[in-house]
């Protein structure tokens, strides 16, 4: 099967990484510009608040998680649709070690339960050669069930749980605000709240900035921490080790790498094994820091929409990071207040006609028409109706996605043996 | 010697009985290890199976199982992955079952037109990805699991905001109208009458069966004896040799996912018109899902995917006994997720084998031509 995404077309190299960092900083304040523009015109405060950056974050870390797995996967060629599955066998397995023992020993469950499930992931498709969509597909159904037998064997009755669910787990990882900036304490003293300082000040711009920092600043859970850290760590691992250029090697040309000695099954193995064990880190934030409980469809999808932040980060940590965030931006608008959702289509329309503008200074007429249309139509949605309906916000992220694969591909580069079966000695 | 020959049927039906045979052994040992005695498991679930009510229960569950399984067969046949029949059957239903009871029709010209609905419904979902593949080149696989997402949000939201039935006071429950009389199939209880059975009241064998027939025919019918179907097959089988004969890549592909999607809209309507009547929150999930790993077990044919279809009834059916017995019945999820993993692995294990062999046999008729020579 050939890769899953849009074959790219050869275009000029890309501009260096420092100035391709800076043009996404500056891209990013400028769009919390528009969004502060958008929340006083549309007096939704809720846009803006610390209380919402919060909110996204925490929702937006088993995303990141499981979409940082996604992409381990595909970085070494191999599809990972399976990631929902591991994620699931993360949930039980974190769940039922955190009851039994504690915390952290539900964390390492979790992982250690997503990694078998990568693993078997990796034995069909790397030593088996079975198409990766259909290996995934089967992981997904497999896992569901095996949670629910375990449960039903597990939890007898009187113990708190059952065939759905498991009994409540005492307490979580713990978690602390950074001193000085979010008011945590330093050896007892209560520091001041720099960054709440700031947001309560209320002025234009400077206090949505912080608010935006505030935001994960403030009690941050361990786990939650450790998600963050492994964000760079990806990076560093696969772009600055001999480690990860050999695994990217893979992924981009098994042949190649194989003919300079690098072991490719033992690789795939790798990057496929670590993928599960993160969609299973993904699961145990689920249950210690969302739920405190196992509950059965717990992940609801979730493995899915971090394959779609695999898609719209472009395969790389901090882009996948980045759309995880988003993800849970409009989920956490979403919770918090429907009636900002509606201001977002504002946001939405000015963003689009922003680019639009952009493109037709750049010259390219056509495009600058599409988006610009595409902006209008967003700014009459938002100027004809009052709110957006729930259910649409629930498939934002998978809608989103599509459409950047449709408009978009071509900016996007994907490992590029991905999804394909890789035998031993085989010719392209 | 035809290359064919060489890989013996013998092989293509030995992987899906080998996938079974090691997942009735994964589960065995699931049951052992819970200190549950796997013959005596197995063998309640045959009993209970055996009865007639059992017969026609997996019957009806094979139904859907058949027609998901049929949709996502004429994807692989060409080549393409719909994982989306999850999504095409359940908008399917829902839009056929709200447009069918606003008409007023004449019974059977009713019932056939919500079908057609269902299927057109689900055939231009489906289309919506074949349409991206050739036009902008995104991945059937990518776009049909985001389509599902976005289906199941679009149907939540036509069912709350428009779709909804007028609620009676005290009713809660959000629903389409209930299709009238003559948009509903007969069920085959006269069939089984007439064969001297008779069933439980307020049980039926649904008459979508033989809507079942006519498909799988019409499946082989068309892959096998027309052009179209030796187009379809051969992108499938290899699509640099269709090209250059002269079949239209695009066409094939966007013709595949608007019939992979139109069989995706008689799994919602057989479960409309056969037994719901209505589209309610709780309409049936996971069929689409389903039917991969009765595509894949029952090797992309019409005669194998019954008969996994019928498997997977039986699963679902005999499950019920099983916790009657103090067995948890999710026993039968662990047998289904097995069988699909099992089954491809076996595949391309009897695939391997089979070029092996091939590969000795065109060496040895060289060795004994130049030896004759």
């Amino acid at each position: 099967m050939t890769a899953l995404a849009h074959r790219p077309v050869p275009h000029a190299a890309p501009p260096p990484r420092r100035r391709r960092m800076r043009g996404a900083l500056l891209a990013g304040l400028g769009a919390l510009l528009v969004l502060s523009v958008v929340a006083r015109i549309t007096d939704s405060p809720e846009l803006l608040s610390s209380g919402t950056y919060g909110a996204a974050f925490r929702l937006a870390m088993p995303i990141a998680l499981a979409g940082l797995g996604g992409m381990f996967a595909e970085r070494v060629g191999v599809v990972n649709i399976g990631l929902e599955g591991m994620m699931i066998l993360g949930t039980w397995a974190g769940a039922w070690a955190a009851w039994m023992h504690g915390p952290w020993w539900g964390v390492a469950a979790a992982v250690a339960g997503g990694a078998l499930g990568g693993l078997l992931h990796a034995a069909a498709t790397v030593t088996f050669g079975v198409d990766h969509v259909v290996s995934g597909v089967a992981i997904n159904i497999l896992a569901a069930g095996v949670a629910r037998f375990l449960s039903v064997i597990t939890y007898h009755p009187g113990s708190g749980g059952g065939a759905t669910q498991s009994p409540r787990i005492a307490s979580g990882t713990g978690s602390a605000s950074l001193p000085l900036l979010a008011g945590g304490e330093i050896f007892g003293w209560r520091s001041p709240n720099l960054l709440g300082w700031i947001e309560a000040r209320g002025v234009f711009y400077v206090s949505d900035l912080a608010a935006l920092l505030r935001g994960p600043a403030e009690t941050l859970t361990w786990l939650t921490a450790i998600a963050v850290v492994l964000v760079p760590v990806s990076w560093y691992v696969l772009w600055r080790t001999p480690l990860g250029l050999r695994m990217r090697g893979v992924g981009e040309h098994p042949v190649a790498a194989e003919s300079l000695g690098v072991r490719v099954f033992g690789l795939k193995y790798l990057g496929v094994t670590v993928s599960g064990a993160l969609a299973g880190l993904a699961g145990a934030v689920l249950v210690l820091e969302f739920a405190g409980i196992y509950r059965e469809g717990q992940t609801g999808g979730r493995g899915f929409i971090a394959l779609a932040a695999v898609i719209f980060g472009n395969w790389r940590p901090l882009g996948v990071a980045s759309a995880a965030g988003l993800f849970g931006y409009a989920d956490a608008l979403q919770l918090r207040s429907e009636s900002a959702v509606h201001g977002l289509l504002l946001f939405v329309a000015l963003l689009l006609i922003g680019l639009g503008v952009w493109a037709l200074a750049r010259g390219r007429r056509t495009r600058a028409l599409s988006l610009g249309g595409a902006g209008v139509l967003f700014f009459l949605w938002f100027a004809t109706t009052g709110t957006v309906p729930r259910q649409f916000v629930f498939f934002t992220p998978h809608l989103v996605t599509l459409l950047v694969l449709t408009f978009a591909a071509q900016r996007l580069r994907p490992p590029a043996a991905a999804g394909r079966v890789y035998r031993r000695g085989q010719l392209e | 010697m035809k290359a064919r020959a060489l890989i013996p049927g013998a092989v293509r039906v030995l992987a899906p009985v080998l996938a079974v045979a090691v997942a009735l052994g994964v589960s065995a040992l699931a049951l052992l290890a819970i200190g549950e005695s796997p013959v005596a498991t197995f063998s309640a679930m045959l009993r209970y199976a055996a009865r007639l009510d059992s017969v026609v229960s997996i019957l009806n569950r094979a139904i859907p199982l058949f027609l998901s399984g049929l949709a996502v067969a004429v994807g692989f046949r060409t080549g393409l992955f719909n994982i989306g029949v999850e999504g095409q059957y359940r908008l399917a239903a829902l839009v056929a079952a709200w447009a069918g009871a606003l008409v007023v029709l004449p019974a059977g010209v009713h019932l056939v037109v919500v079908v057609a609905i269902g299927m057109a419904v689900g055939a231009l979902w489906a289309g919506l990805a074949g349409l991206l593949k050739v036009w902008r080149g995104v991945h059937e696989v990518i776009s049909t699991i985001m389509l599902n997402f976005v289906a199941t949000g679009l149907a939540a939201y036509l069912l709350a905001e428009h779709f909804r039935e007028q609620a009676v006071a005290g009713d809660l429950q959000i629903k389409t109208a209930e299709l009238p009389a003559s948009a509903l199939m007969p069920t085959l209880n006269w069939a089984l009458r007439a064969l001297g059975l008779e069933l439980r009241r307020g049980s039926h064998l649904q008459g979508f069966l033989l809507v079942c027939v006519l498909a799988g025919l019409g499946f082989w019918l068309l892959l096998s004896r027309t052009r179209f179907g030796f187009d379809l097959r051969a992108s499938g089988l290899n699509p640099e040799a269709a090209r250059a004969s002269g079949v239209d890549q695009r066409r094939m592909v966007v013709a595949t996912m608007l019939l992979s999607g139109a069989f995706a809209g008689l799994v919602g309507a057989s479960q409309l018109v056969g037994f719901f009547h209505r589209y309610t929150i709780d309409f049936p999930q996971g069929l689409g899902f389903a039917g991969i790993a009765v595509a894949l077990l029952g090797r992309n044919n019409p005669v194998g995917i019954a008969l996994a279809a019928l498997l997977f009834g039986f699963l679902d059916r005999s499950a019920q006994i099983l916790d009657l017995e103090d067995v948890p019945k999710e026993i039968t999820t662990i047998i289904q997720g097995v069988i699909i993993l099992a089954v491809v692995i076996a595949g391309q294990i009897a695939w391997r084998v089979a070029r092996r062999r091939q590969a000795v046999a065109v060496s040895e008729q060289v060795r004994r031509q130049e030896a004759a020579a």
